[in-house]
């Protein structure tokens, strides 16, 4: 499979608040031990994608911390493997990305060097996971020009925040409605485009350098009477942490509360890979109590634990009480507090006997906040 | 530490470890949950800033050899050095295998001389413990000595298991005795050494000449040495253990589920590296108790652990339990089963309503000398049917398909 992965990781995501204040999204951690884009990544060298190219524009240190050479993903090779593609400053101007079309338009030599027929193009804020190759077969069979990967949604998402998309009985796209009210179906797009890599060339030279910086809105969608556009039908879980903290808690619950979905994303179409932090294996004292709750290596836990989420290294002690909550890497929580309905972020520290309890929404402590 | 080479022997088979080394050389037997024994000392190289290493192999190195790779766990994965997996070769007149210590090393000279390092640190594989090289070789240079043999004071009661030092009053050891019946001393070598390497490849060359010798750095090169050159003691006061019993393997994997365990795994700047696999965290489901347990990534639990330590990707069904057990990695668990001082290799599977360790003990009917404990073993692969009932000190080979009760001391 000659295919080119590249991952949209630069969006600024305001709806994450405190949690992206001094990260980009796709390197929000998630699920006790990954960070979001960790997912796409893996689906990616999964089905056999060895170049993949990450655009990251806002606040990219944590993200390139985790990245690295790539190694964790086998992506630090000689032929292919990882590229980092960040705005930069040119011979004629700066540039930052103004939009997706943009962004990919400016590293425009990744696409002309390769030897790849085709590009998919992903995001890193989604959590989901998928063997791109039925993709590519699917997209083949089609004669497509381009496939948009599409998924049914069901009454659990707001469906006004999606782009919904109408097709015809051989699923080619008609329509496409972006994100309004009532739209006519449930079917919506989830931001993973398979496109021939020279038609997309050609597409983003007519229309970047005239002003059109957004690859859906710009790009694709004034063409849809032109160009054979597909919609492939996604079945499995998949959930855009983009959507805000409330969007973001939910996925780690499901992950939580549905064994089926643990099964799907981690053990499923191969594993989610991560950069590895050699933390020997959670410890258990006498004192835990731990119910219904995922607890990465390097925790040690004394209190109690409820429908939580412990990242690695955290360290819960005696009498403290965790419930609903998404405690980060390296956060303490000291002896005879109380966190409830809340998230917080690395390296927090609960003194003894503090309490946090999120009522109506969620509290959410900023990275190393001391309370 | 640029002058400095590591050898670690790694090719003991470790016999008193029974089934759990039958299929695999004892360094690769997993321990502490996520890891297997040579990681210890390949951590305690690379954290000591060791990074030319040759690991000796000659007992069924497969997974061990696995393991290591190309060493990128530590970082061994280098341009300049890194970890070399060093086994027994076919020379031009015939092949040899490595025997004793002081043989393999001999056999390995020329890897050595490639680096033409100053020192040469010889360790073992199969030990547990946190010691930084570098003290003991700044040791070593302001004795001015030629070799250096870490120590540990034991008990008594034990000193007849090791070898024992009689040191003078600047530590230089002026007696040496093979696993004496009457120690002389409680000073025990733990079986580390540095060494001058000029110096000792010269004694290695010297006693390969020698049909007397058994060729081992114990019985034969240090109680030769210490009669004409200066040979230091280096004592060493932290955790140090050769898990080369059942009980003691069990033992000291339990003692780290402890409040304050007296090996601690959790230094963060004395990390343990492994080859580990990627796997999401563990998930501890509801009506579940976990009390005083290690927990490695990927363990699905809905049943109850106490006093145990389980490896990655175990899976215990609902209502069953599980008690001061050592569970290594994949293993499964059906539902209602009670599982009480076992050790369960890799990838066993065990249905419902199983019972593990119940009974009265009685003595062992395959080996009196290695299993001679209340401890239950359970070997790789093995399948354990719904039902069946498994006493004390029992056997259960690599492999095997158990669909019939076992009496305490019973095998398969």
């Amino acid at each position: 499979m000659k295919v080119l992965g590249l991952i949209l990781a630069g969006g600024k995501s305001e709806n994450l608040g405190k949690l992206v204040y001094k990260r980009a999204s796709a390197a929000l951690p998630i699920a006790g031990k990954y960070r979001a884009i960790d997912f796409t990544l893996s689906n990616m060298v999964n089905s056999g994608i060895i170049k993949v190219g990450v655009l990251t524009q806002y606040n990219p240190r944590s993200l390139m911390d985790h990245l690295g050479s790539g190694k964790e993903w086998d992506l630090d090779r000689k032929k292919g493997g990882l590229f980092i593609l960040q705005p930069y400053i040119g011979f004629s101007g700066e540039y930052w990305y103004k939009g997706t079309a943009d962004a990919i338009f400016q590293n425009m030599t990744i696409l002309r060097r390769g030897e790849e027929d085709y590009v998919l193009i992903g995001s890193g804020d989604h959590i989901y996971k998928m063997n791109y190759s039925d993709l590519y077969m699917y997209h083949f069979s089609k004669g497509a020009d381009i496939t948009l990967v599409t998924k049914e949604l069901d009454d659990t998402y707001d469906i006004s925040q999606y782009g919904s998309v109408v097709v015809d009985e051989n699923m080619k796209i008609t329509q496409f409605y972006e994100k309004v009210e009532n739209p006519p179906t449930r079917r919506a797009f989830l931001g993973i485009y398979f496109i021939n890599k020279h038609l997309l060339m050609e597409l983003l030279y007519s229309t970047v350098p005239n002003g059109g910086n957004d690859l859906l809105l710009d790009v694709i969608l004034p063409r849809l009477d032109e160009l054979n556009v597909y919609a492939y039908d996604f079945k499995g879980y998949w959930r855009n942490i983009k959507k805000g903290i409330d969007e973001y808690f939910k996925i780690n619950m499901d992950i939580i509360n549905d064994r089926n979905v643990r099964e799907e994303l981690f053990y499923q179409n191969g594993k989610v890979y991560t950069k590895l932090k050699d933390f020997p294996p959670a410890k258990f004292t006498s004192n835990s109590e731990v119910i219904n709750s995922i607890v990465a290596d390097g925790s040690i836990i004394s209190g109690s634990v409820k429908n939580s989420v412990l990242f690695r290294g955290t360290i819960v002690k005696a009498g403290a009480k965790i419930e609903n909550s998404i405690i980060m890497q390296g956060t303490v929580i000291e002896e005879g507090a109380v966190v409830k309905n809340a998230i917080l972020d690395k390296d927090c520290h609960v003194r003894e006997g503090q309490v946090i309890i999120g009522e109506d929404e969620l509290v959410v402590l900023e990275k190393r906040t001391i309370i | 530490m640029k002058n400095v080479v590591a050898l670690i022997l790694a090719g003991g088979q470790g016999t008193r470890l029974g089934v759990l080394t039958e299929k695999i050389a004892k360094p690769a037997v997993q321990f502490g949950g996520k890891y297997r024994l040579i990681d210890f000392t390949l951590s305690n190289c690379v954290n000591s800033g060791i990074y030319k290493i040759g690991v000796l192999t000659q007992y069924k190195p497969h997974l061990l050899n696995q393991h290591i790779g190309i060493g990128k766990p530590w970082d061994l994965d280098r341009k300049d050095g890194g970890v070399t997996i060093l086994q027994p070769y076919y020379t031009e007149k015939k092949g040899v295998w490595y025997n004793g210590t002081a043989d393999a090393v001999y056999r390995n000279i020329e890897f050595v001389d490639d680096y033409n390092p100053e020192y040469v640190v010889i360790l073992s594989g199969d030990h547990i413990y946190s010691m930084d090289y570098n003290e003991l070789l700044d040791y070593h240079k302001a004795k001015s000595a030629l070799a250096t043999v870490a120590c540990m004071e034991v008990p008594l009661s034990e000193a007849s298991r090791f070898g024992i030092m009689v040191t003078d009053l600047e530590n230089r050891i002026i007696e040496f005795q093979e696993k004496p019946k009457q120690p002389k001393s409680t000073l025990a070598s733990l079986g580390i050494y540095v060494f001058q390497w000029s110096f000792i490849r010269e004694v290695l060359i010297e006693d390969a000449k020698n049909d007397q010798s058994s060729h081992d750095f114990g019985k034969d090169i240090i109680p030769k040495i210490i009669q004409t050159e200066r040979v230091f003691a280096f004592p060493f006061d932290g955790y140090w253990k050769d898990v080369g019993t059942i009980y003691s393997y069990w033992e000291s994997n339990l003692e780290l589920t402890r409040p304050i365990p007296p090996f601690n795994i959790h230094d963060e700047n004395w990390r343990i590296y492994t080859h580990s696999k990627e796997m999401p965290p563990a998930y501890i489901a509801d009506s579940t108790k976990v009390k005083n347990s290690l927990i490695s990534e990927g363990c699905e639990i809905y049943g109850a652990v106490s006093n145990s330590v389980l490896a990655q990707g175990v899976e215990i069904g609902k209502g069953s339990v599980v008690k001061n057990s050592v569970i290594m990695s994949n293993v499964r668990i059906g539902e209602n089963c009670y599982i009480e001082n076992a050790i369960i290799a890799e990838n066993v599977v065990i249905g419902d309503f199983v019972k593990i360790g119940v009974g009265e003990f009685a003595e062992s009917k395959l080996n009196k000398k290695v299993y001679n404990s209340e401890i239950t073993v359970i070997g790789m692969d093995s399948i354990i049917e719904s039902k069946v009932e498994i006493g004390k000190n029992c056997v259960v080979g690599i492999d095997k398909i158990v669909n019939k009760n076992l009496n305490s001391g019973e095998y398969i």
